[in-house]
């Protein structure tokens, strides 16, 4: 940007050096008036929106935090503090919403098996990282080795499954739902997509059928009637028959966020490979697949995350995730009644998982982007 | 590397037979057939000899033989706990429409309302609705059910201190109070007259579209078709007499009779599901918007068309056809989604017959499957139905 040219003087057309902009067009006057100010309606939607934002903050605000009770024995020594929300039902009970009855002497378990998945994610998660290849086998070993922290046995003492709870059930529910459906789900896509009449008609009907019921009712299979399809006095652990529902039915959703993959795949790739004699199973390996998950990775990220928060579905059939912890609290007549703050926390970690995962699906996808789509968007 | 492919297939006897693609293909179908039939059969299998083991038959005449003997909060057709199970899981399925129809359209508009701010101008605004969208699509929808339930619960007062809304609307934490209107003879007329109008309306949008095509002037016929008709709606109520009365809830000892009453579980299951389905709405609204390139904007600015009749005749029409499909899978969950009644008591058709009759029979097998097919059959009509709309809907392309 040139300094200010002298006022008298006149230019030959086309030479006049570059003024800078008004005043009121940069800077934050510039910006307020831009997006907030540009024209009356938009003023008042301003002014609606910032009376709206006055009258959340002036309600919640004061409830939530500066009228707050964080320490106190029960709802009525909470009330005698402060007028605002009682947050001592979380505090007092922290342990239990994030183990669940998991004993505590043996709480280091979940939280190695913890830090190990932060561990085994960060070679899934992120492509820069040095011998990923080594370590991505590492992260398929991961669910097992974490199966055995948590549940005991070779050298560890056993800790039953109806001891889980809080967090770290939803953690359980969320990590083995995606590894399980992950492959699952694949499969399932390639066979609904496949020249096979046998293949694709089952595969169809397997994902018809598990999009098509509610997952609370495949839940109550689980757990009322599973039993019946196996041979006489046989039974296996209720928390092993839902991971295996849960799976499956994530495994269905999944399939269709990969189909649309599959989909997007022009005729010549497929073609492309068959002329430099791949055979099919390469090809879908090494062409097709690569290029589909790129292109489902949004869709995928959405049935996760789906399958995450639906873990929370298992308290229904009397699992202690969360909200049975939260439950099981406010039925205790000390904390009667104080159902809004202790749902709004569990609430609070959920979003926050949440957020984070759909944040990294769109840096995820920013990054894959290899420039085929189409011209962003205003 | 062989990789036989359909050419190959017309010298079969060059290659070995497990080379041969078709005789791969038969045999891994076959393959896959025989597997998943012996393991349905070796399930049946298991499920008779558990049967058998256990005493239990597999029938259905426990719907109409047994009464169901228990009471449901909210009936939409006549029921008590002497009615069999059959008609309780029917007064669920109802609860279950019910709740799925109001929160589709409570989820509707709410997304389109949001999806829409989330484009707007102005900067503090789509930040609202941002938060919002987010906030709803990153909370799980159970919990969302409880919270509401325990905001309703545990903040809104009793019946004795209802809040009022011009003293016909109260709400309590034992319910919702509204008025419910009362038909008295002399209304027929009323919707006669009303009828009338609306047949008169369409008449005249067709004239003024034909008018358009012949002569290309547009005069907005159907906008003065409408006021004429309301005009003459209101005239035919009053001349009728006002033939319909309002049932206000009143206070009467400990409960308010008279009227409709909302119950909690309705209100907070609703609302819930609304709330939770509308952030994905909006999401697909704002995505279906953008969607439809710039250039047809412009084009449409530039032969002259206002700002309303292009939202209206060139970009709505084409952001629907992305809009409609994940619009009628967000319905699809919040139906499913509805399920969850069963946490706050809801009595839908998970909480009568897969809950109290599944618990008070011994039935698993039959309510669950019965469970299922019902919900199946829904998904899948209203999938097929909207499979037709997309066929109708799509581009056509060279």
């Amino acid at each position: 940007m040139t300094a200010h040219p002298p006022p008298s003087r006149s230019y030959p057309p086309g030479e006049h050096p570059d003024l800078p902009p008004p005043p009121a067009t940069t800077g934050i006057p510039g910006w307020l008036r831009a997006n907030l100010f540009s024209s009356p309606f938009n003023s008042l939607m301003t002014v609606l929106a910032v009376w709206l934002i006055y009258l959340f903050v002036d309600a919640a605000g004061g409830w939530m935090i500066f009228d707050s009770v964080l320490h106190a024995d029960s709802r009525v020594a909470c009330q005698a503090i402060d007028s605002g929300a009682c947050w001592a039902v979380v505090t007092t009970r922290l342990d239990q919403f994030v183990y669940g009855f998991y004993p505590a002497a043996e709480r280091w378990r979940p939280n190695l098996a913890f830090a190990l998945l932060l561990a085994a994610l960060v070679p899934v998660l992120f492509s820069a990282v040095p011998m990923r290849r080594a370590l991505l086998w590492c992260a398929a070993a991961y669910p097992f080795v974490a199966a055995w922290l948590i549940h005991g046995g070779f050298g560890l003492p056993v800790v039953e499954t109806g001891r889980y709870g809080g967090f770290m059930l939803t953690l359980i529910i969320g990590v083995t739902g995606i590894s399980a459906s992950l492959p699952l789900g694949i499969l399932l896509a390639l066979g609904r997509q496949s020249k096979l009449l046998a293949l694709r008609i089952l595969s169809t009907a397997f994902i018809e059928f598990s999009r098509g019921v509610p997952l609370i009712t495949l839940l109550f299979v689980a757990s009322t009637m599973l039993n019946y399809f196996l041979p006489p006095g046989t039974s296996f652990d209720l928390l092993v028959r839902v991971l295996i529902m849960v799976s499956l039915f994530a495994a269905a959703y999944l399939a269709e966020a990969v189909r649309g993959g599959l989909q997007a795949i022009p005729r010549g790739q497929y073609e492309a490979a068959e002329a430099l004699g791949l055979s099919r199973w390469t090809t879908t390996r090494r062409i097709i697949l690569p290029q589909a998950l790129k292109i489902a990775i949004p869709g995928m990220v959405n049935v996760f995350v789906g399958l995450y928060k639906d873990s929370t579905l298992v308290v229904i059939i009397g699992l202690l995730d969360p909200l049975g912890i939260a439950r099981a609290v406010l039925a205790d007549a000390k904390w009667n009644g104080l159902a809004t703050e202790t749902y709004l926390f569990v609430a609070l970690f959920f979003f926050l998982s949440c957020f984070a995962i759909s944040r990294y699906s769109l840096w995820l996808e920013r990054r894959l982007a290899t420039g085929h789509q189409r011209a962003s968007m205003p | 590397m062989t990789a036989p492919s359909a050419l190959s297939s017309g010298h079969a006897g060059t290659v070995r037979p497990w080379r041969n693609e078709n005789v791969r293909t038969v045999a891994v179908q076959i393959g896959v057939v025989l597997a998943v039939f012996g393991i349905v059969a070796w399930a049946i299998g298991n499920v008779a000899a558990n049967f058998a083991a256990l005493d239990k038959t597999f029938s259905f005449r426990f719907l109409w033989e047994l009464p169901a003997g228990y009471d449901i909060n909210q009936r939409l057709i006549s029921y008590t706990n002497q009615d069999s199970h059959l008609r309780a899981a029917l007064v669920g399925l109802l609860n279950t429409g019910l709740v799925a129809l109001v929160g589709i359209f409570l989820a509707t508009v709410l997304g389109f309302a949001v999806g829409i701010l989330r484009l707007s101008h102005n900067w503090l605004v789509s930040r609202i609705a941002y938060v919002y969208v987010e906030f709803t699509r990153n909370t799980p929808v159970l919990l969302l059910i409880l919270l509401w339930h325990g905001i309703i619960i545990n903040t809104l007062p009793h019946p004795r201190q209802a809040l009022s809304f011009g003293g016909s609307v109260f709400l309590s934490n034992r319910g919702f109070y509204v008025p419910s209107p009362v038909i008295e003879p002399g209304f027929w007329w009323v919707v006669v007259v009303f009828c009338a109008g609306l047949l008169g309306v369409a008449l005249l949008y067709r004239h003024g579209r034909r008018q358009m095509a012949a002569t290309g002037i547009r005069k907005p016929y159907a906008l003065y078709g409408t006021g004429l008709a309301i005009a003459a709606t209101v005239l035919a109520f009053y001349a009728a007499g006002a033939p319909v009365t309002l049932d206000r809830p009143a206070l009467r000892g400990f409960n308010y009779q008279g009227g409709v009453t909302l119950i909690p579980e309705f209100v907070a299951l609703t609302w819930a599901l609304a709330f939770y389905t509308s952030g994905f709405i909006a999401e697909n609204v704002r995505s279906g918007i953008i969607s439809v390139d710039r250039g047809q904007t412009d084009a449409a600015r530039a032969l002259g068309l206002t700002a309303n009749r292009t939202m209206k005749l060139v970009i709505l029409p084409q952001a629907m056809r992305v809009i409609v499909p994940p619009l009628t899978s967000s319905y699809l969950d919040l139906m499913k989604n509805s399920s969850l009644a069963i946490a706050i008591g809801y009595m839908d058709l998970v909480a009568t017959l897969g809950g109290i009759t599944l618990t008070q029979t011994g039935r698993e097998m039959e309510t669950m499957l019965l469970v299922m097919a019902i919900y199946l059959a829904i998904s899948l009509s209203i999938s097929w139905g909207m499979n037709i709309y997309n066929r109708r809907q799509r581009l056509v392309e060279r």
